[in-house]
């Protein structure tokens, strides 16, 4: 067994119109920089993108953004992206903004084979819309259903050839749970090992939901916000 | 004392010993510099991590490591790091004892309302919807009218909710205000603030506790 490809561009070159992908990260922290970069470089139009953020300006999916190539978005927050709310009034990318432990766990439910759930989480709100609500123990819950992709791009620290994982610090966010969420899951690492060098006790994604690994090109991880203590950014 | 930090102090003193709390951006982050002597509180951040320390020592900024704010942060000797997944399994699970967020308006009934004002810029809900539903108690933390004097506290919410009937208490700089099924009940006054100074400020009348104290 051996899932690991010779570059960004190989793993994601049957990535076509109108797929649906999810791509791991909080922010910029933890986005898996050159799987998006390769997938740009495609050039495919009419991609259904999920994930928590929208990049920055000509920042990790913000490029995607740029690109043209994104026709419905389903996210949680998406307030660093002017380009995206032009795009969005002006008609032409479908945005649907889920809570953020909602979407969390569409995915997770996605890849569990848990079609549907019922959560708390915007009860009483707008996002409540048009949707199953039902009483449990007195309280009200929304029936959310499961999310699943044709592609998930996830970014992990270190990895082996079965497609096991190792997360760093709060990098680790999305990634693991969109990794098991996706039919062909693409997981760009910092480091490939040798099999049985990961310490089987701390691997948070088993090979089995994996399909490709890829090492990156060793890109500077950008900060979003940089604070420091005594102040000041 | 500055409007903000009487807010934080005072927020700060509904912690207690052994508390996980998630704190929102803003005033709500800087209850963390308030938490009094002796006592241990794990802040909990929403994009994975148990134990969130404070901004990191210029020049060892880690990319790797921030807070649901996207800003840079350290860890704590304990520190746990989890998926998003996880991380709202513990706080819709109510493992999180408390929640404290600002808010754009709040109602008499504990409405919220943060997350969208129509006709402005569309920024999403982030986490804080999961947040106000499931933490086993919820304080809105803001400063108790806008700028221009206009109350943000309300007999009811005119904005897109965040959560219906979520919050517990309002701390504001002129105010404690805690939620009651009869309406806000009024048991704190800020430095220098009267009771007819916050009435005159909200925006739904105020049932003012038989005791009402100072805060400090």
């Amino acid at each position: 067994m051996n899932k690991i490809y010779p570059s960004a561009e190989a793993a994601v070159a049957d990535i076509g119109d109108g797929a649906t992908i999810m791509i791991g990260g909080f922010g910029l922290c933890g986005i898996p920089e050159d799987l998006i970069a390769a997938t740009v470089a495609r050039g495919v139009k009419n991609l259904h993108t999920i994930s928590n953020n929208m990049g920055v300006d000509h920042v990790g999916m913000g490029l995607m953004l740029e690109a043209g190539m994104i026709a419905s978005h389903i996210g949680s927050y998406v307030g660093e992206n002017k380009l995206l709310e032009e795009m969005v009034l002006g008609g032409r990318l479908d945005l649907t903004l889920v809570p953020q432990g909602t979407l969390a766990e569409r995915i997770r439910a996605g890849g569990a084979g848990i079609p549907a759930f019922f959560t708390p989480a915007g009860a009483g709100t707008i996002v409540a819309e048009g949707k199953e609500i039902r009483e449990f123990k007195g309280r009200s819950y929304v029936m959310e259903e499961e999310l699943t992709a044709d592609f998930s791009l996830v970014k992990a620290w270190r990895g082996d050839r079965m497609g096991n994982l190792v997360y760093r610090k709060t990098a680790r966010n999305f990634n693991p749970v969109m990794a098991t969420a996706g039919r062909c899951t693409i997981a760009e690492v910092e480091e490939i090992v040798e099999p049985g060098e990961l310490d089987p006790d701390s691997i948070a994604t088993p090979g089995i939901y994996v399909h490709r690994v890829v090492r990156w090109t060793g890109y500077e991880k950008r900060i979003e916000r940089r604070t420091v203590r005594g102040g000041g950014q | 004392m500055d409007p903000r930090e009487i807010i934080a102090r005072r927020a700060a003193r509904e912690l207690q010993d052994g508390f996980y709390v998630n704190l929102g951006i803003g005033i709500p982050t800087m209850v963390a510099n308030y938490v009094p002597e002796g006592m241990e509180v794990i802040l909990q951040s929403e994009n994975g991590m148990l134990g969130v320390g404070p901004y990191p020592v210029a020049g060892t900024e880690d990319a790797d490591l921030v807070n649901a704010g996207k800003e840079t942060v350290t860890e704590i000797p304990g520190t746990a790091y989890f998926s998003s997944a996880d991380s709202f399994a513990m706080i819709r699970g109510g493992h999180v004892n408390l929640s404290i967020l600002g808010a754009l308006q709040v109602d008499r009934q504990g409405n919220l309302a943060n997350w969208m004002v129509p006709g402005k810029m569309l920024k999403g809900m982030g986490g804080a919807m999961d947040l106000v539903a499931s933490a086993r108690r919820v304080i809105v933390a803001m400063e108790h009218a806008t700028k221009s004097g206009a109350p943000k506290i309300l007999d009811a919410c005119t904005l897109p909710l965040t959560g219906s009937k979520v919050v517990d208490t309002i701390i504001t700089e002129l105010a404690v205000m805690r939620v009651t099924v009869e309406g806000l009940v009024l048991e704190e006054l800020g430095p220098d603030a009267t009771v007819e100074q916050v009435q005159r400020l909200t925006g739904t009348a105020l049932i003012v506790a038989e005791s009402v104290r100072r805060m400090f």
